[in-house]
């Protein structure tokens, strides 16, 4: 069984924009994989089509095993967490207690029980003393670790995030990696930190024009100078993956 | 912006004032006002009355009276055209030093000013001893629908992040020259307007997505603001009654 | 125009708020089919637009600024419903978290800033544009007029409040002819403001301005040009003007007719705290003698420069606490 298993994907927006146009990914258990591409590639109507806020015109999507349907989308949204871009769209409640407890309670959890849900979720992102505060008084990198624990708090197997390392400073994201890295769930990193790319995840794909175009090895796709360039993933000054040791 | 605005209405502490519930606070504001509201204007005495509950009520509170103080004169304005009354008011005249007065208008006058400080002070104090998100849950409390809360939520969450994007828009046109002086000039300053609610409305959309992420499926679940809590009116309505016999013994001298 | 308490009696004050939750229950209906979970978020950004926009301080001359209502602009772009429900949770969050507008009174607010202007809005962009040309021009210029009247509307509103519950003070033609003359020029402010940006909007996402969803607006100007804006202007200007005219003289024929109208038709609770006015005998009376109208002008006037040293004082300090 696959963490997630996408066949065939294609969807076009009402307008006939085709931003998805045959998708194939297969993510094993435990798995880091990092989806790169330029803008405009479809990255964000695949991860919106994930969740099951787009409705795919074609393929299909299985995520542990479960495919997505419109009478499990409650499943599916709890087994795969979301991380958006922009925390301020995910950290909409009045305090970070009342966010992360938002997506257990619509599972169901109550109580003491939720409680102890939100206290687990924030430790894990290194957040505890946080919960009484106001989204809008945190800082950048408390905002991202908050928002990431809203999602942590639902359990998910497979955990996808749109740019998380957007915005933060160079010490957060080094946080970042530390705590993606010590995460039992698998991973999709949808990134164009390209470094980032190379530390967290072993595997990378590139998205361009709706399609996969590259799947290996995170460092060997970014040692082919022809295939990043052709598609607009220029390397960052100085930085050459083919001499970085791997920890 | 407003995250600071609301801060700025908000003195932190744990008085018995602050500690009340949101929905006890929110009732007496409102029973205070309508009998200050109700009280005759002649009755000068039954003001009196009032404005030293609020003092006391300030004082258990342990709110600075300067901080109060400032809070309270930003509602001065709108009492300030008050004082013009009695010079455009009609009828029978009051002689003032060399002024000659509408005595119909100082009448007036006095009722706007004396009402109008009572109630923002009550505001104020309100205001002063209650967190944000409490108010909203009060209103819910006294059964306000929670679609209207929920609004109101949302709109006190976004407030800031939506009054920041304007604040940078404006930061950028003033950087590049453009600083309107009078109304022919506001052109720009409207179409950023335009464009500030396309994004607002396109970040309602995603906030909306990730609700649909984190399994929203229509129903606000209130589980985590729902604590146990025994709800105590009394002695919090001590001063509404209090009020109350002040307005009703006015009505009934004057 | 958030007004405190003490303008308006409690009976009138507590009748509004009646009426002004007659409106939002209506409301809360008609968008019950469209306020499904997805809207409560959309309502609330928006919600949080309105209360940004209310916020900016638009110069209008000499340092002072003046502020947007914004219930026209909500109705166009959202729907009267929605548009009257987001406009009142800005109102009353206004006078709750920042004491901006009276507690007694915040039913009468609620009144004449989020439904009442949304109503008028509304309905006058509607009517427009069943005459004007369906293109994004035509729309811009309903708008703007919308604007106007959503702000008379407004002004209105309050003048009938006054007349039921005001404790008199100042005659009640006078403050009609102040109160609509100052909002005549403040509407024309939000009408062009209003204007613009809805225009902007139908440049980028058409499909957002719910007041033209079902008209299938052909696209010409998304700005309203230089001709139209000084159109509105003068014709703004004209109104504001001949409602204070008309007024005057009318009053000067019988100086006491409104408010002898509202004692015997028994305003009850106005007529108590209403002091019997007598006879304009300080600026003279009956009788349609020039210098009369000459008197009741100034007295007007007199108090319109009130007014307008007011509302510059008001937006003074608003700038200086928003800044």
């Amino acid at each position: 069984m696959k963490a997630l298993a996408v066949s065939g994907l294609t969807f076009a927006y009402p307008d006939g924009t085709r931003a998805v146009n045959g998708v194939d990914l297969d993510i094993e258990i435990g798995e880091r994989v990092a989806v790169l591409g330029p803008n405009g590639a479809g990255k964000t109507s695949l991860l919106l089509l994930l969740i099951g806020v787009l409705e795919a015109q074609a393929g299909s999507i299985e995520i542990g095993g479960l495919r997505l349907g419109p009478d499990n989308l409650g499943e599916i949204r709890r087994r795969l967490g979301l991380v958006f871009q922009d925390p301020d769209d995910q950290l909409f409640m009045p305090t970070v207690e009342q966010d992360v407890g938002f997506g257990p309670a619509n599972l169901g959890l109550r109580g003491p029980e939720l409680r102890a849900r939100v206290t687990e979720a924030l430790e894990a992102v290194g957040e505890a003393d946080l919960a009484e505060r106001a989204p809008h008084h945190l800082s950048g990198g408390e905002r991202r670790r908050v928002s990431i624990a809203t999602v942590l708090a639902m359990n998910p197997e497979i955990l996808v995030l749109d740019e998380p390392t957007s915005n933060l400073d160079p010490a957060g994201r080094r946080e970042l990696v530390g705590l993606l890295g010590g995460l039992d769930a698998s991973q999709v990193v949808v990134t164009h930190d390209l470094p980032f790319a190379l530390e967290l995840c072993p595997r990378a794909v590139i998205l361009d024009g709706g399609r996969v175009v590259a799947d290996g090895p995170t460092a060997e796709l970014m040692a082919d100078r022809e295939l990043m360039n052709s598609h607009r993933l220029e390397l960052p000054y100085g930085f050459d993956p083919a001499n970085i040791r791997r920890r | 912006m407003s995250g600071a605005h609301a801060h700025a209405l908000h003195y932190h502490g744990h008085s018995p004032l602050h500690r009340a519930a949101p929905q006890v606070k929110l009732a007496g504001l409102v029973l205070f006002v309508l009998a200050v509201v109700m009280t005759p204007p002649v009755a000068v005495w039954a003001f009196s009355i009032y404005a030293a509950i609020l003092v006391a009520l300030v004082g258990v509170a342990s709110i600075p009276p300067r901080f109060f103080l400032t809070r309270l004169s930003i509602d001065l304005p709108f009492v300030l055209f008050a004082f013009l009354l009695p010079f455009f008011g009609e009828g029978p005249r009051v002689d003032l030093g060399f002024l000659s007065l509408s005595s119909a208008g100082l009448l007036a006058a006095w009722n706007i000013l004396v009402k109008a400080t009572l109630g923002a002070g009550a505001s104020v104090l309100l205001a002063a001893t209650t967190e944000v998100s409490d108010i909203i849950t009060g209103l819910r409390k006294l059964k306000v629908p929670i679609v209207l809360t929920a609004i109101a939520a949302f709109m006190i969450r976004y407030l800031d992040v939506i009054a920041g994007e304007m604040r940078r828009t404006r930061i950028a046109m003033k950087a590049r020259g453009y600083d309107p002086s009078w109304i022919a000039q506001v052109g720009p300053l409207a179409t950023a307007a335009g464009a500030l609610f396309i994004r607002s409305y396109e970040r309602g959309e995603r906030v909306h997505q990730a609700m649909m992420a984190r399994g929203f499926v229509g129903e606000f679940p209130a589980a985590l603001d729902d604590r146990e809590e025994i709800v105590r009116w009394w002695p919090a309505m001590a001063p509404v009654l209090i009020a109350w016999a002040t307005m009703v013994m006015a009505s009934l001298i004057t | 125009m958030h007004m405190p308490d003490g303008y308006i009696n409690a009976a009138t004050a507590v009748g509004g708020a009646a009426v002004a939750a007659g409106g939002i229950w209506a409301s809360l209906r008609q968008s019950g089919r469209h306020l499904r979970e997805k809207q409560i978020p959309m309502a609330g950004l928006t919600a949080a637009f309105v209360f940004a926009v209310q916020m900016l301080n638009f110069p209008v001359a000499a340092g002072t600024s003046g502020h947007l209502l914004g219930g026209a602009l909500a109705a166009i772009l959202l729907g009267p419903w929605m548009g009257a429900l987001v406009v009142t949770v800005v109102v009353v969050v206004q006078a709750l978290l920042f004491a901006d507008g009276g507690i007694v009174a915040l039913g009468l607010n609620v009144l004449n800033m989020a439904l009442v202007t949304v109503l008028v809005g509304w309905l006058a962009f509607r009517v427009l544009m069943r005459v004007l040309p369906k293109t994004t021009g035509g729309a811009i210029g309903a708008t703007m007029a919308a604007g106007f009247f959503g702000v008379l509307g407004s002004s209105t509103a309050f003048v009938i409040e006054y007349a039921i519950g005001g404790l008199g003070g100042a005659p009640l033609t006078t403050v009609f002819a102040t109160m609509t003359g100052v909002h005549a020029l403040i509407g024309i402010g939000e009408g062009l403001i209003s204007g613009v940006a809805v225009g902007s909007v139908l440049a980028v996402r058409p499909d957002l301005v719910t007041a033209t969803a079902d008209l299938g607006l052909r696209r010409t100007a998304t700005a309203p040009g230089r001709r139209t804006v000084t159109a509105f202007v003068a014709v703004g200007l004209g109104v504001a003007l001949a409602l204070v005219f008309f007024v005057a003289p009318f009053a000067s024929t019988d100086p006491d007719g409104l408010e002898r109208v509202a004692i015997d038709q028994g305003f009850s609770a106005g007529a108590q705290d209403h002091p019997i006015e007598g006879p304009l005998s300080d600026y003279g009376v009956s009788g349609l003698e020039s210098d009369q109208v000459g008197t009741m002008l100034a007295g007007a006037i007199g108090v319109f420069v009130v007014f307008g040293l007011g509302l510059g004082l008001v937006s003074v300090i608003r700038r200086r606490r928003t800044a």
